[in-house]
């Protein structure tokens, strides 16, 4: 099935990142993941697996949560790319880092960008969500600090404290 | 070793007619990549044979779900997410939608595709057997022409299936006559969410007057392909549910399956669990078959 290894060529590709449109000169095939780090220099994606079960690099892709380590870079042509740099703006992020500060819902910090794009997606899907909810809406991120309780507990008091505003 | 970028080809073509006679002028050189989650795995593993891949993830018609009178036509690149949200979807084939949710994370969910998951092929997967149960029916399309494919006969060993090397899964179609059944989906895995499966079993079932009139059985994780039990149901349709039927179930249901001891579990405990999700059913659908 394979001959010799042929290059390819590499492709300007656009998009808009954090709603600002950017350019990058790669491989169709470069990960999205490494696109952002390598090549426009936001780091905030982190790679842990690199295989989708980790959640570390999540970002949104035309607004859904997606690992961005199993996406090729040329299918994000023409997409709008929310990154963790992206969304301190966001209305949920205010209650979700306080919730997180006063839970010890971070500890090192990798999984955390994940963790927040994670809840953001959850929250903007379901306002209300139950525990259940809470749980399956994160159970692709994987913490290896926390045992998830204060994860959980930090969305859900984000959640109370958006409701009671 | 990781891959290198620069030794893999990814073409967008954008319409279906192109990527057919892509593929129709090379053979099985072109790799179709949807949402990436498994491609992408092996891809990034420096696992991948191919090293051409064309892209379906931007052709509209691959994404839609179509509602017919008599029944549904899912595009092959329709993600779980699209799944799990649409309404016929959730009120006929429940089972579908429920094994999209047990499909890895939302982030998975949001890209991971039927079709994706049906050419991958794995005996683990976890919308296969759903697609069993509800007698799919499968079109693989080419530069020759469609052709329609029962689900059932879809795989023909491991990792094997009738998909020729210049074809595409086009569309999996589902007749719409299971919403009077009562449904059951039961996942073991070493975790709830994002686990592969040590077994799980998908069935259907109708009952009056404590006979079952009809039932459909499919497991995943017990066979080299994901298998619908012809036996086991040939023998408990038109028989009244009780406890000596259902302990010949449980029998039957182990001489069907096909276990092995990898990784995630042994043949042995995936038999015990094998013929305990099919008791599990039985009891249920006398308890509470006759109000679906």
């Amino acid at each position: 099935m394979n001959s010799s290894p042929e290059e390819s060529a590499k492709c300007e590709v656009s998009f808009i990142v954090n709603g600002e449109a950017r350019k990058a000169f790669v491989h169709p095939m470069e990960r999205l993941l490494d696109v952002l780090r390598n090549e426009l220099g936001l780091t905030g994606a982190k790679e842990g697996c690199g295989e989708g079960e980790c959640g570390s690099c999540s970002v949104l892709l035309d607004g859904l949560l997606v690992n961005s380590c199993l996406v090729p870079v040329a299918q994000a042509t023409g997409a709008s790319i929310i990154t963790i740099e992206g969304i301190s703006a966001h209305a949920l992020m205010k209650p979700l880092q306080e919730a997180f500060l006063e839970c010890g819902g971070a500890q090192c910090g990798i999984c955390t960008p994940g963790m927040i794009l994670a809840a953001v997606q959850l929250l903007e899907k379901k306002p209300e969500p139950a525990l259940a909810d809470i749980r399956e809406g994160l159970a692709g991120n994987l913490c290896r600090c926390t045992g998830y309780m204060q994860i959980f507990e930090a969305v859900a008091r984000a959640t109370r404290q958006r409701a009671a505003k | 070793m990781r891959a290198d970028p620069a030794e893999y080809k990814l073409v967008s073509p954008g319409s279906l007619q192109t990527i057919l006679s892509l593929m129709a002028s090379e053979p099985a050189q072109w790799l179709p990549i949807a949402g990436g989650t498994d491609v992408m795995v092996l891809y990034s593993a420096g696992k991948l044979p191919n090293r051409k891949l064309i892209n379906i993830w931007n052709i509209p018609e691959l994404r839609q779900i179509e509602a017919f009178p008599d029944r549904i036509r899912i595009g092959a690149a329709c993600t779980y997410t699209a799944l799990r949200q649409h309404e016929i979807v959730l009120q006929e084939f429940p089972l579908l939608a429920t094994a999209a949710s047990w499909t890895g994370g939302i982030a998975n969910q949001n890209r991971g595709t039927l079709g994706g998951n049906i050419a991958n092929a794995s005996p683990a997967a976890d919308s296969l057997p759903a697609l069993l149960v509800y007698d799919a029916e499968v079109t693989l399309i080419s530069a020759r022409g469609e052709r329609r494919v029962a689900y059932r006969n879809f795989h023909t060993g491991y990792k094997k299936t009738a998909l020729a090397a210049d074809e595409l899964i086009q569309e999996i179609s589902l007749p719409r006559r299971f919403s009077g059944y009562f449904s059951y989906a039961r996942k073991v895995g070493a975790r709830h969410a994002q686990a592969i499966s040590k077994v799980c079993l998908v069935s259907l079932g109708q009952i009056a007057n404590g006979i079952i009139r009809d039932v459909h059985l499919a497991m995943g994780s017990v066979a080299p392909i994901p298998l619908r039990l012809n036996e086991t149901e040939r023998m408990l349709t038109g028989s009244k549910i009780k406890p000596s039927l259902i302990d010949a179930a449980g029998k039957s249901t182990v001489k069907e399956i096909r276990p092995i001891d990898d990784i995630r579990s042994t043949a042995r405990y995936r038999s015990a669990v094998a013929g305990n999700l099919v008791a599990e059913f039985l009891e249920k659908l006398a308890a509470e078959g006759a109000n679906s």
